[in-house]
């Protein structure tokens, strides 16, 4: 087995970087593959919490890192899919406490054992960043359909192309078709135009991504939700299947469609 | 103070330390310098490296990879001087300074100190993305879009052949003669010498214009090849 390293990164902070990476994780793990995700934000590390791993953590990438305990000490199995492993981020240290040489030396020793490696980046151009697409075979970038966010993801882009990492792959989170109809929201046209890389997904917005991350279960267990359906879609996109993107448009019934065709544009 | 060894030379400059890599290959150099740096440890603590390659071609792979571990020895690598452009190249998109006199790229351009006879340019041949910034005191062309946070400053003229959406500089050093052409002028900001462009809002101009001084105001026309 020789594992793929995906690293996912963003920029902007608060785009959905780390919900992203558990929901690939689950959704490849639920595809029978074998995962481990990295949590790369070494200090405010988040990535537990989402997986619902928090109070079972031991080790960190710290500890690895520095000789304190073994790789597979380190390594915490979901309970739900056997195939599913964390590594999680050291709490109490910063992001100097790893260089990028440890990344690809870690990952390089993960790779014999798994199918994927993720790694959830930090928010941030500096160190941890950097320690995330070092030892990275592809990167996604997740961005939001802002003009923030999207000024972030091109100068990401930027930066992952001179580390030689390129071409990036997109994700477009938290996409809200309504916004869109009504031409309050960056359509993913938009976007695209801009960033000029590869879409290889769309996530809508979904009040279910807040409340699984809130319950520890990532939404992509629970493939009845539009979110959950979207990130499934991208991790069978990453195992290279041509999957065709989800219809975001939000179902209405006749009464709606028909006062819609009465009062073209007008709410 | 001089550390003499056959491929790696050190010497304390004015600000910080100046490395001098000689013949020889790549990775034989990078660990002389690496030992020597770890053999010193408390010498090279927190010291600002300047490296000096000569025409050798580096790739951002392998002086990223030495930027990283010159940072684990505490060691900052803040310019890289090479006669390659490619090198130049690499050193500039990974941030690092590419002159000694120039201490870090700064917003303004020094005014032309240099009588130059002939017109001098530069051609990118890609997009610039956000953070990326081109400056030099001659013409700059770039076949590629000019994204929103990207900075082109130009001595002369400005030509892209794409999108203009950054901010961009012609004329940086004076000259009201400076033109910016683009297929597309939808830029942050648009300044020709020491005149800002009044832009018409959010409606972006989606044919190929040239801007440039008319009356003392910044001019954005269609390009129409006839009157010219």
């Amino acid at each position: 087995m020789s594992a793929t390293v995906v690293t996912v990164t963003s920029g902007k902070g608060g785009v959905g970087k780390t919900t992203t990476t558990a929901n690939l994780a689950v959704a490849l793990a639920a595809g029978g593959q074998k995962v481990v995700c990295i949590d790369g934000d070494i200090g405010l590390r988040n990535l537990d919490v989402i997986l619902g791993l928090e109070n079972r953590i031991v080790y960190d990438l710290v500890d690895v890192v520095e000789g304190r305990c073994r790789l597979k000490q380190a390594m915490i199995r979901d309970k739900r899919l056997q195939e599913l492993y964390l590594i999680p981020a050291a709490q109490t240290r910063d992001k100097n406490a790893v260089s990028p040489s440890d990344m690809v030396r870690l990952t390089d020793d993960l790779r014999e054992e798994f199918d994927w490696v993720l790694i959830d980046s930090p928010a941030g151009i500096e160190r941890g960043f950097r320690n995330s697409v070092a030892p990275a075979d592809t990167v996604l970038v997740v961005t939001n359909p802002e003009v923030s966010a999207v000024r972030d993801a091109d100068r990401i882009i930027g930066l992952i192309e001179s580390e030689e990492k390129g071409p990036a792959r997109l994700i477009l989170n938290r996409v809200n078709y309504e916004m869109v109809k009504r031409g309050d929201m960056l359509t993913s046209d938009d976007v695209l135009e801009l960033l000029a890389v590869e879409l290889i997904g769309i996530v809508p917005e979904d009040d279910h991504v807040i409340m699984s991350s809130n319950r520890g279960q990532p939404v992509a267990l629970d493939p009845k939700t539009r979110a959950g359906t979207a990130f499934q879609n991208i991790a069978r996109r990453l195992r290279g299947e041509d999957v065709p993107f989800m219809n975001l448009e939000v179902k209405e019934d006749i009464f709606q469609k028909l006062s819609r065709l009465i009062r073209p544009g007008g709410n | 103070m001089t550390v003499e060894t056959q491929i790696v030379h050190i010497k304390g400059i004015k600000d910080g330390l100046l490395v001098t890599i000689g013949e020889g290959d790549w990775p034989r150099a990078q660990s002389t310098l690496l030992s020597s740096i770890v053999e010193k440890a408390s010498f090279f603590q927190g010291a600002r490296l300047a490296m000096e390659v000569g025409n050798r071609v580096l790739h951002a792979a392998e002086l990223g990879a030495l930027r990283d571990r010159l940072s684990d020895q505490g060691v900052s690598l803040w310019a890289v001087i090479s006669s390659s452009p490619v090198t130049e190249q690499t050193a500039q998109v990974l941030g690092l300074a590419t002159r000694l006199s120039m201490p870090r790229p700064e917003r303004s351009v020094r005014p032309l100190d240099t009588t130059l006879e002939g017109e001098n340019g530069v051609f990118i041949r890609r997009t610039l993305r956000s953070g990326f910034r081109i400056a030099s005191h001659g013409h700059i062309s770039v076949m590629g879009d000019i994204n929103p946070g990207a900075e082109v400053i130009a001595g002369g003229s400005i030509v892209v052949w794409g999108r203009v959406r950054g901010s961009v500089v012609a004329g940086a050093d004076g000259d009201e003669s400076a033109v910016v052409c683009a297929l597309a002028l939808d830029p942050t900001q648009l300044r020709i010498a020491n005149l800002v462009a009044n832009l018409p809002g959010k409606k972006a101009v989606s044919q190929p214009v040239c801007a440039s001084i008319r009356n003392g105001i910044i001019t954005v026309e269609p390009w129409k090849p006839k009157e010219r």
